[in-house]
């Protein structure tokens, strides 16, 4: 797997003060200016605390085998049961890189504009651990990699959450890691389980958080360990930095230790096992040469393409990376940037929207608008992914046809919305057809039907010529009613406006 | 037929003299009644008969695969052979059965070689008598009259080899003659794809050419090697060595070595590091010895460890994690990894200006009797032992030892040679011309097993063990 260090800059707090005085500044690390006449002196208890963020990420790398033996990679496999010698940490088993994950590790680095390292090196780090059966563990601490990057993200501001600013965040370096294995422990029995498949979750977060005034050297920082969800990651952030101002502000101190998130308490508690400081010892992997890569440049000559990495090729290999996809999506179809960033962090939801675009004739933003309010308003009701949808691209793009035709309400449209969700197979047409959906495109009927509910409802029509704006709208209601719901309201007051104005 | 090299007794079974179940059945014979030296840590005798008679097959269809097809050989007990335990001679892996082959066995075993058994070795390599590291191939060929080779690092697989020191380890050849050594180096060479230090050129079965004239060859006599400490017998020997070189018409010249007194001290600090990294493994945990305590994995560890090791690997083990200690590493390790340069450097430095080996002694005496021995602890009879053995694995370069005469007390005494990065064919060339000029007496079997026979009767040595 891999791991990279990003260092974020002060948070911006969302939400109400909860009793502290303490205001904090947002902002990238050269501060706003305060014209002079503005100034005043701060008042006893109000400090501007600025927090830093740095997060270690360890990702686990999509291949068939792991990093350093030949063993498959394979999701909710029986516990020990992609385990090779090497992971067992069988005596005489040595290492052997995995050229996938070496690419997939340029790639990262690549999409996170940093400096590829040509030459890197791997280190072992030693601790006693039931999951690590070597004692210890082969990372990249001396020279990883890759190193220096940046990610540009985007982050909603305002009242309404509605703009999105965008931001840049440090890249620290990215090394490649050997995964440990996951261990279940059973208090009942006081024992611990060691399943050496590999490590739980495919994203585990440290986020070490420190806070400081403005001006001032950055505070003791502490460490928040393996958190698991970007949810619970922002809440324990918030929290220890909320709990550290306070410690400061009541004239405590900050100790440099390892903390856990409470998850149904939602605060950090310091981790009773890590007792000092501990001393990795680490130490160059002997059964590893230096990793060498190349690029067009220094790529010997003759060299087999099977037993060198040329980072030129896979940076020419890299898929459209997110911004640019997303810049591109505002710039074709039109649509505001909050919905590019829904569509690309919704796994599957573009590819989704691309379909649907590709195959009706209905404009782009109508299917933006579908896409992401309807459709993702189901998945996220019945907590489906896009992949689980009942309903497919095709029968999307079929009614939004038959909806851009006028063939069918947009009321309508979202009744067989309804029905195409329960997934019985049906078409959307089919379903307009048995439900009688069709709008009524007969204007001489429908005519005559506006006439009708006219006649029947003599009150509402002088409502209507007496002035009151909201009588149009009941007879409109009367007629939809009539019609079944299966005419078009504009159509219905326009022809109602017409014959009102001819009595 | 037990004296013979190995093209000879390949040829006996080729032309039906003797078949492999008898030469295997003679072999067993011989360990059974030399089982009192407690060289064999486990012997194979079923696996042993079983390959023998496959091996007797292929004879019979004319089908043999090679020269190694149906030769008896030992295997140490640091090397993992899948389905026979594997202990390393320490009560750490007291029962542990590997499930796999180190690379260095299947392909021995793919050549039709018939594994006699695993043979006794200090607790992880790590005594006087040697270590795979720092001379325990050369060391005992030396005190036992056997030619002992040490390969290039990085040209013999370490995959299944427990590991030491992981970066000078390198499984070594122990035989009777310099062209058998030749012929299972042959088989043994060439990259591993899952040894990553093992080199990827290309490598073939080498013949070794019977060499006649060496008056092209440069040998280099390290001056540094000349210690105080060396036995007057070892010394005669050495300087006749080179006079023989000489009078062949050889040149023969004085070379330094300037940082061979910083050696012993640099390996001990690179070794008890890597030592101490390569041994975390051994927990308890997946395979070995477990102890009984279960109140917590911390104790379970630590009792493991305690009643696993012997106190020469526990004391090993503490001192190369202290060197790695983040305020030591740079003082230790680091300045080691430095030192180590300087002295593969003047190895290069020395091949640079046109010697082709260096002869140097193997030993600094004859074998030192038991009693002896003891009076001495284990780092101070490694720093003696291993004087001039261990900065060729620091430098990792070929070397061989070569059986020269008996000493005044009839044991063996050998001198070394070492050769340039991967010219280990140039080495063992030069190696077997001088066996050829020194005819050291092939060891007579039959008196030995008879003189063992007979100090058997005394009852003494019944519980006579060279385990420590």
């Amino acid at each position: 797997c891999a791991l990279a260090w990003v260092y974020g800059v002060s948070r911006h707090r969302r939400g109400a003060p909860t009793g502290s005085t303490s205001n904090w500044i947002r902002g990238q690390s050269s501060l706003a200016q305060q014209p002079l006449h503005t100034a005043r002196k701060p008042r006893k208890g109000e400090h501007k605390w600025a927090a830093v963020v740095g997060l270690e990420i360890h990702a686990q790398i999509s291949s068939n085998s792991k990093l350093f033996s030949g063993s498959q990679v394979c999701f909710a496999a029986p516990p020990n049961s992609l385990v090779s010698f090497f992971d067992a940490s069988l005596p005489g088993t040595l290492p052997v890189l995995n050229r996938r994950c070496v690419e997939a590790a340029v790639m990262t680095g690549l999409a996170l504009n940093c400096h590829i390292n040509k030459k890197s090196l791997f280190d072992r780090k030693h601790y006693f651990y039931a999951d690590l059966p070597a004692g210890y563990q082969i990372t990249q601490q001396r020279l990883p990699i890759a190193v220096n990057g940046s990610l540009t993200y985007g982050i909603c501001v305002g009242k309404r959450q509605s703009q999105v600013t965008t931001r840049t965040v440090r890249v620290k370096q990215i090394q490649l890691e050997q995964d440990s294995g996951k261990s279940l422990h059973d208090d009942l029995r006081s024992q611990t389980l060691v399943d050496l498949n590999r490590a739980e979750g495919q994203l585990r977060v440290d986020a070490n958080v420190s806070v400081h005034h403005p001006g001032e050297p950055l505070g003791v920082r502490t460490e928040v360990k393996n958190l698991n969800s970007i949810r619970f990651l922002a809440k324990a952030i918030d929290y220890e930095i909320q709990r550290q101002i306070k410690e400061l502000e009541n004239g405590g101190e900050i100790l440099n230790e390892t903390r856990s998130f409470d998850y149904k308490l939602g605060c950090t508690v310091p981790m009773r096992d890590k007792e000092g400081k501990q001393d990795y010892r680490f130490m160059p992997e002997p059964n590893l040469p230096p990793l060498l890569l190349y690029d067009a440049t220094s790529l010997p000559a003759g060299a087999d393409s099977q037993q060198v990495i040329n980072i030129d090729q896979i940076r020419e290999r890299l898929p459209e990376l997110p911004s640019v996809t997303r810049e591109r999506l505002v710039q074709q179809y039109e649509m505001l940037p909050e919905h590019s960033f829904t569509l690309l962090n919704e796994v599957g939801l573009l590819e989704f929207f691309q379909n649907v675009i590709k195959e009706t004739r209905a404009e782009p933003k109508k299917v933006t608008s579908w896409v992401l309010n309807t459709f993702l308003g189901y998945l996220k009701q019945q907590n489906l992914a896009v992949r689980e949808s009942p309903v497919t691209a095709s029968a999307l793009a079929e009614l939004l046809d038959l909806l851009d035709s006028k063939a069918i309400s947009s009321s309508a449209a979202k009744q067989v919305f309804e029905e195409l969700w329960k997934h019985e197979g049906k078409t959307p047409t089919q379903i307009v057809s048995e439900k009688k959906l069709e709008l009524m495109q007969d204007q001489e009927a429908l005519e005559q039907l506006c006439h009708s509910v006219m006649q029947g409802h003599p009150q509402v029509v002088m409502d209507v010529k007496k002035g009151n704006p909201r009588a149009i709208n009941r007879l409109i209601g009367l007629v939809r009613k009539a019609t079944l719901s299966r005419a078009d309201p504009a159509v219905i007051k326009a022809i109602l406006e017409k014959q009102l104005s001819c009595h | 037929m037990l004296g013979r090299t190995l093209r000879e007794v390949s040829a006996a079974l080729k032309q039906g003299q003797i078949t492999p179940i008898e030469l295997c059945q003679k072999c067993f014979s011989l360990i059974k009644k030399t089982k009192f030296l407690n060289a064999y840590i486990t012997v194979t005798e079923e696996v042993a008969l079983k390959q023998a008679e496959e091996s007797e097959k292929r004879y019979k269809n004319g089908q043999s695969l090679g020269d190694l097809d149906g030769i008896p050989i030992a295997v140490k007990d640091n090397f993992s052979t899948s389905g026979i335990e594997t202990t390393c001679a320490s009560n750490m892996l007291k029962g542990y059965v590997p499930p796999y082959n180190a690379t260095v066995v299947q392909k021995l075993l793919d050549q039709g070689a018939l594994l006699m058994g695993k043979t006794n070795l200090d607790e992880f390599a790590m005594g006087a008598l040697g270590s795979d590291t720092g001379g325990s191939t050369r060391n005992p060929a030396a005190h036992c009259g056997l030619v002992g080779v040490k390969p290039s690092y990085g040209l013999v697989s370490r995959h299944g080899l427990i590991p030491l020191v992981n970066s000078m380890d390198v499984p070594g050849i122990l035989t009777r003659y310099v062209d058998d050594a030749a012929i299972v180096l042959g088989i043994l060479a060439g990259h591993d794809p899952k040894d990553s230090t093992t080199v990827q050129d290309p490598v073939k079965p080498f013949m070794l050419p019977s060499l006649t004239d060496v008056s092209k060859l440069c040998i280099g006599i390290p001056k540094e090697y000349l210690v105080p400490e060396l036995s007057s017998e070892v010394r005669s020997l050495w300087s006749k060595a080179a006079d023989l070189f000489e009078s062949e018409g050889a040149k023969v010249i004085d070379v330094s070595l300037p940082h061979t007194s910083y050696s012993i001290v640099c390996y001990h600090v690179l070794c008890t590091s890597e030592v101490a990294s390569n041994m975390a493994r051994f927990d308890g945990l997946e395979y070995g010895h477990r102890c009984d305590i279960d109140v917590s994995t911390e104790a379970m560890y630590a009792a493991t460890r305690r009643e696993g090791f012997n106190d020469v690997v526990r004391g090993r083990i503490l001192s190369g994690n202290f060197f790695l200690l983040k305020e030591n590493y740079e003082n230790y390790f680091i300045k080691a990894q430095k030192v180590r340069r300087l002295i593969a450097n003047d190895f290069v430095n020395v091949f640079n200006s046109g010697v082709d080996v260096l002869l140097t002694p193997t030993t600094l005496s004859e074998a030192v009797p038991y009693l002896e021995f003891i009076k001495e602890d284990n780092r101070t009879r490694s720093a003696q032992d291993d004087i001039f053995t261990q900065a060729v694995n620091m430098a990792g370069l070929p070397a061989v030892s070569i059986p020269v005469a008996l000493s005044d007390q009839g044991l063996p005494i050998g001198l070394q040679f070492i050769g340039r990065a991967f010219c280990d064919q140039q080495l063992l060339t030069i190696a077997k011309w001088f066996e050829k000029q020194v005819q050291f007496p092939v060891t007579q079997l039959q008196e030995f097993v008879d003189d063992c026979s007979s100090i058997l009767e005394n009852e003494k040595l019944a519980s006579f063990s060279l385990k420590q």
